[in-house]
């Protein structure tokens, strides 16, 4: 009699678990996982919105990708952003970290709450601000041309390269606060003693930073990394705002590509959108598989 | 030791910092200047931003009239405001019942699940914009604040911020408050939501300022002006040849102040809310 009512309390239990988790988990399934599919069938489709018919041949969207100029480029643009901003952003956010984390050092909470503070700023936002900054009639070609470097405006967006660097300066100014956080947290968890026995050891600072401190944030490193990366294989809003993608599609990121496919001004070619946007779907799974391999903390 | 040759030896020890310190100085003016200039080109004219004026002006005012006859400001920042919020709350009852479904009364079946979940992560955004764009029309549900909302009231960082948050919620209590006779719902109502108040603060502020600031889904969803979100509005600002620099950065400055008032008076919760740490 008293087990029966032991199991039903359980039951009850069990059953109120499943509810606690139904709402979120049904959305998820409905929002992201079943669109995912439906983009997957969609890439293998052709025509017009309204009347999609089966491809000829089946993968035609994504051999047609091979000789889409614009989609190179896109690509390009993003592995370049990949291989500059990032690898000099996270090096900047460990360096301001590691001089933060000083005990000596004054001021430390002005210092860490003002390079922290782009990050209140909307990417819409910061890609105007730099917009206006760098405009040809702007901010930064009137101290150029004061302090006498340059004679004449550069036109920064209008010219593939500069526009290129204006965006990697722009990213760089927004996330590298955000990832220096992320280190100072990492190098507040190593023990003070490490860096004592490294200074008995006779290291120099820069060794104890280079074999000490660098290896014990490995882990930070990893998250921060796989985040930006993730981060910089979806850019969208400096891309739109900031340049508009141009000049000429030269700085054009590849979800704007996409949008550009899928809901740009007389084209909403789904088929096609759908497979561009398939292939950045396989570059972030594969990043977020190692970062579920590498950041997993739980057993 | 005495007290001069201590201060001798933290002089020497500030000596040692002074190129942290031109550093820092360097990088902390580099990371305001920007916000600074948008504040002081809010008040300027076009031309005075375009000739790269770094104070404050005195045309402030016509910028806010020029702003309010060309869009309606408020309408936008009020909408905005609904949608973030709506999202926020919603996000956090959901999740937060989740994530504490998942800990509390985990077992093999739920872990699977949740791993399960976890993949939406990889989900990039732009790859599920066409579905829920043609869900969210067929459903007839375009321009409201169901189409702002749905794709992100449930996300698996959220779902995960109050799992591993809920681990320091001890199950003695649940244990205790099943005997006082406390229904399931009840626990989470009366005890579960008290004593996770921090966590919930961290996850609200990082809800509602990713929905303050989201801008590819409003802007393929929630189209006409009476729906505008402040990142749709100051973006579209931006368009066209002659642009109003002084307007365009006052339209910027309203779109980001709710968010860095957020970053100041709540500054340990942002920074919780970004990390998805609360401990």
């Amino acid at each position: 009699m008293k087990q029966k009512k032991g199991l039903g309390l359980l039951a009850k239990q069990k059953a109120a678990g499943w509810a606690f988790l139904t709402p979120a988990s049904l959305l998820i399934f409905i929002m992201s996982f079943y669109p995912m599919v439906k983009a997957f069938i969609t890439s293998l489709q052709t025509g017009p919105a309204a009347k999609l018919v089966w491809a000829e041949p089946i993968l035609k969207n994504y051999t047609r990708m091979v000789n889409d100029k614009v989609f190179l480029t896109a690509m390009g643009n993003t592995f370049l952003y990949l291989g500059i901003q990032v690898p000099v952003m996270l090096i900047l956010a460990i360096l301001l970290a590691q001089l933060l984390n000083n005990k000596n050092l004054k001021c430390r909470g002005l210092f860490r709450t003002m390079i922290f503070l782009p990050c209140a700023t909307s990417l819409v936002s910061y890609s105007l601000i730099f917009k206006t900054l760098f405009a040809r009639e702007g901010l930064i070609n009137a101290v150029l041309m004061s302090l006498g470097i340059i004679q004449e405006n550069i036109n920064w967006l209008g010219q593939s390269t500069t526009a290129k660097a204006v965006i990697i300066i722009a990213l760089l100014w927004r996330w590298t606060g955000y990832n220096m956080v992320f280190f100072l947290a990492g190098l507040q968890n190593i023990e003070y003693s490490v860096y004592e026995a490294a200074n008995i050891d006779g290291a120099s600072g820069w060794k104890t930073f280079w074999h000490v401190t660098v290896p014990l944030l490995r882990p930070v490193i990893v998250m921060t990394g796989i985040m930006s990366i993730n981060g910089t294989l979806q850019l969208f809003d400096e891309s739109v705002n900031l340049t508009s993608g141009g000049p000429a599609n030269a700085t054009i990121t590849m979800s704007h590509y996409i949008y550009n496919n899928a809901l740009g001004q007389g084209v909403a070619n789904f088929g096609y959108a759908s497979a561009l946007s398939f292939i950045v779907f396989i570059l972030v799974a594969i990043l977020a598989f190692i970062n579920l391999k590498v950041g997993d903390t739980r057993d | 030791m005495t007290d001069v040759s201590k201060r001798r030896a933290v002089s020497h020890i500030q000596r040692r910092l002074i190129p942290s310190y031109v550093f820092l100085t360097i990088m902390s003016f580099l990371s305001v200047f920007p916000l600074y200039w948008m504040f002081t080109a809010a008040t300027n004219t076009s031309l005075e931003v375009a000739q790269g004026k770094i104070w404050f002006g005195s045309n402030l005012v016509q910028n806010y009239r020029n702003l309010i006859a060309n869009d309606n400001l408020w309408q936008a920042m009020g909408n905005s405001f609904f949608y973030a919020t709506v999202q926020a709350v919603c996000a956090l009852v959901i999740c937060s019942l989740a994530g504490y479904g998942f800990e509390l009364y985990h077992d093999r079946g739920k872990d699977r699940l949740f791993s399960i979940l976890l993949l939406a992560m990889m989900v990039p955004q732009v790859a599920t914009l066409i579905p829920l764009f043609t869900m969210i029309s067929k459903m007839k549900l375009l321009n409201t604040v169901w189409a702002f909302i749905l794709p992100g009231l449930s996300t698996p960082f959220l779902i995960m911020m109050f799992r591993q948050n809920s681990r320091n919620f001890p199950v003695d209590t649940l244990e205790a408050a099943r005997i006082d006779g406390l229904s399931e719902i009840g626990i989470f109502v009366r005890m579960y939501f008290p004593m996770m108040k921090s966590t919930y603060a961290a996850a609200a502020v990082m809800t509602f300022m990713g929905a303050w600031n989201s801008y590819m889904w409003p802007r393929t969803v929630m189209k006409g002006n009476a729906v505008k979100t402040m990142p749709m509005l100051v973006s579209n600002m931006s368009n066209g040849y002659a642009i109003d620099y002084g307007m365009l950065m006052l339209g910027v400055l309203f779109a980001s102040l709710p968010t860095i008032v957020i970053f100041f008076v709540l500054q340990k919760q942002f920074a919780e809310g970004i990390t998805g740490s609360v401990k």
